[in-house]
């Protein structure tokens, strides 16, 4: 796995695109940094587009790259190798050069400038993110042939996390604001990694009062270390599950 | 009856609406070389993938050495593949690519470079495969199949798109490894060189197999001197069976 792995990750490196991903990040967070005094507000904004830019550039980039390493899992496949090795060695390698650009890009010069509580929690929830959706990507790629439907359907599923679901679930908490919702609201943003990355973090931030009643049943529900690890293993189960059907698809797939 | 390399027992496969495969059942005994022809689409590449495992089939066993390939890999290791249209990563090179494999297949032991020399690739590992001509690609499938000694060698339309040079390069080294005991397993569309290459003729028509025999067998069974015209009177009988 190591030995095909390492294949994978040299033709991610040399194709530099991460390395622009890397620069992105940091050009970002520095400017934020430096743009605003107060930390906590730099903070909040740099979440704001972290949550947007990591999931899109994550699933993007692992749809076109699996599809750009056809040529290459074909050459693997007419040879001694476990389909299942090649799967997550592509998984592991486009995950760990993603997860690098993350680390330098942000997390790097949050610890140096800002470190605080809540700078682990968010650092891990941006690490998660990235596997969310790298997992994601990997479902949308091997469930169809044609590159341009791929995307299209990577698209989907981030137009789906970052918009259309809340606004489903704003309609819900609308429609039936007349019945208590803090348990029906907690399942349904368990439903969506992007959301439970964001409620981790504000509440770490500190910044619940912002979301008045509910946002008070988060603290009292999250605040504990209970919630902290519910609302780690959802985002983890959010890469397990998409992978693993992504990889029994893969294993059956005709090439 | 002598042992069979690769036996294969009721295989189907529909891509979709299309049957391709249509419940083949053929052997492949241990040191014969095998033609195997027929129409475009009638499903040789589809079988030959099958047996890599690349396809994987909706019904039916494909067996490999007596072992059967559902859920293995490790059959891959005796086989030498080279595909009809080899595709490969565009940004590496040469020299990466058989750097790769050699490094994926490490077990073995002995490597046969004959062709990477005949070929002329060695002069030219910095190339990068997304630069090369067609033919050229060709050169690199050809001496990958034959690069670990396999004692399978599975070669889909080996001479199409090679220059003549090189078309006889390749004949000359599969008869030499041809006496070494070696299973063969060609597909083509060019009688002249199956007539050389093989003893045994499989002929897949719709994804059915229609014949399968032995060449000299064939040739007496329609009074032909050659391969060429003794399959295509096979084919115009079939063709009259079918409207009949």
């Amino acid at each position: 796995m190591i030995r095909i792995a390492k294949y994978v990750l040299y033709d991610i490196v040399r194709n530099r695109f991460i390395l622009l991903y890397t620069l992105l990040l940091l050009t970002v967070t520095l400017s934020m940094y430096s743009l605003d005094t107060d930390p906590g507000k730099s903070t909040l904004s740099l979440l704001n587009i972290i949550l947007l830019v990591v999931p899109l550039v994550s699933i993007i980039f692992t749809t076109i790259h699996f599809f750009n390493s056809y040529e290459f899992i074909e050459l693997l496949l007419s040879q001694p190798v476990n389909r299942k090795t090649i799967f997550f060695a592509e998984f592991l390698s486009i995950a760990f050069a993603l997860s690098c650009a993350f680390l330098i890009g942000v997390a790097l010069p949050m610890v140096l400038l800002n470190f605080n509580a809540s700078t682990p929690y968010l650092i891990m929830a941006g690490l998660l993110l990235t596997f969310v959706f790298v997992a994601l990507a990997f479902g949308a790629s091997v469930s169809t042939r044609d590159k341009a439907k791929g995307i299209g359907v990577a698209l989907l599923f981030w137009f789906y996390f970052t918009l259309i679901y809340d606004g489903f679930v704003l309609y819900v908490i609308y429609s039936f604001s007349d019945y208590p919702l803090e348990k029906v609201t907690l399942l349904l943003v368990s439903l969506n990694p992007i959301d439970l990355a964001r409620i981790i973090i504000l509440l770490k931030l500190d910044l619940s009062a912002l979301m008045g009643y509910t946002g008070a049943f988060y603290k009292h529900f999250f605040g504990s270390s209970m919630g902290i690890a519910y609302s780690f293993s959802f985002l983890i189960l959010w890469t397990v599950v998409p992978l693993m059907l992504a990889m029994r698809r893969f294993t059956r797939k005709d090439i | 009856m002598q042992s069979s390399m690769i036996a294969i027992s009721d295989l189907s496969k529909r891509f979709g609406r299309l049957e391709v495969l249509k419940s083949i059942q053929v052997d492949f005994s241990a040191g014969k070389s095998y033609a195997m022809i027929g129409p475009n689409g009638s499903g040789k590449t589809t079988l030959i993938k099958c047996i890599l495992g690349m396809v994987i089939a909706d019904k039916g066993e494909i067996r490999v050495d007596g072992k059967s390939i559902a859920n293995d890999w490790t059959y891959r290791n005796r086989i030498g593949y080279m595909p009809q249209i080899g595709r490969y990563p565009d940004q590496m090179k040469i020299g990466q690519i058989f750097d790769m494999i050699r490094d994926l297949r490490q077990d073995q032991a002995h490597l046969d470079e004959d062709l990477i020399k005949e070929f002329k690739l060695d002069r030219m590992k910095d190339k990068r495969m997304g630069t090369l001509s067609g033919g050229t690609r060709q050169k690199v499938s050809a001496s990958l199949a034959f690069l670990f000694d396999p004692p399978i060698l599975i070669l889909d339309e080996p001479t199409a798109g090679l220059d003549p040079i090189a078309v006889e390069t390749l004949k000359e080294k599969i008869l030499s490894v041809k006496s070494k005991e070696k299973t063969f397993l060609i597909s083509s569309h060019i009688m002249s060189d199956l007539d050389e290459l093989s003893s045994h003729l499989v002929y897949l028509e719709e994804g059915k197999m229609l014949f399968n025999d032995t060449i000299d067998s064939l040739k007496e069974e329609t009074g032909e001197s050659k391969l060429g015209r003794a399959v295509a009177s096979i084919m115009r009988r079939n063709l009259k069976e079918m409207e009949a």
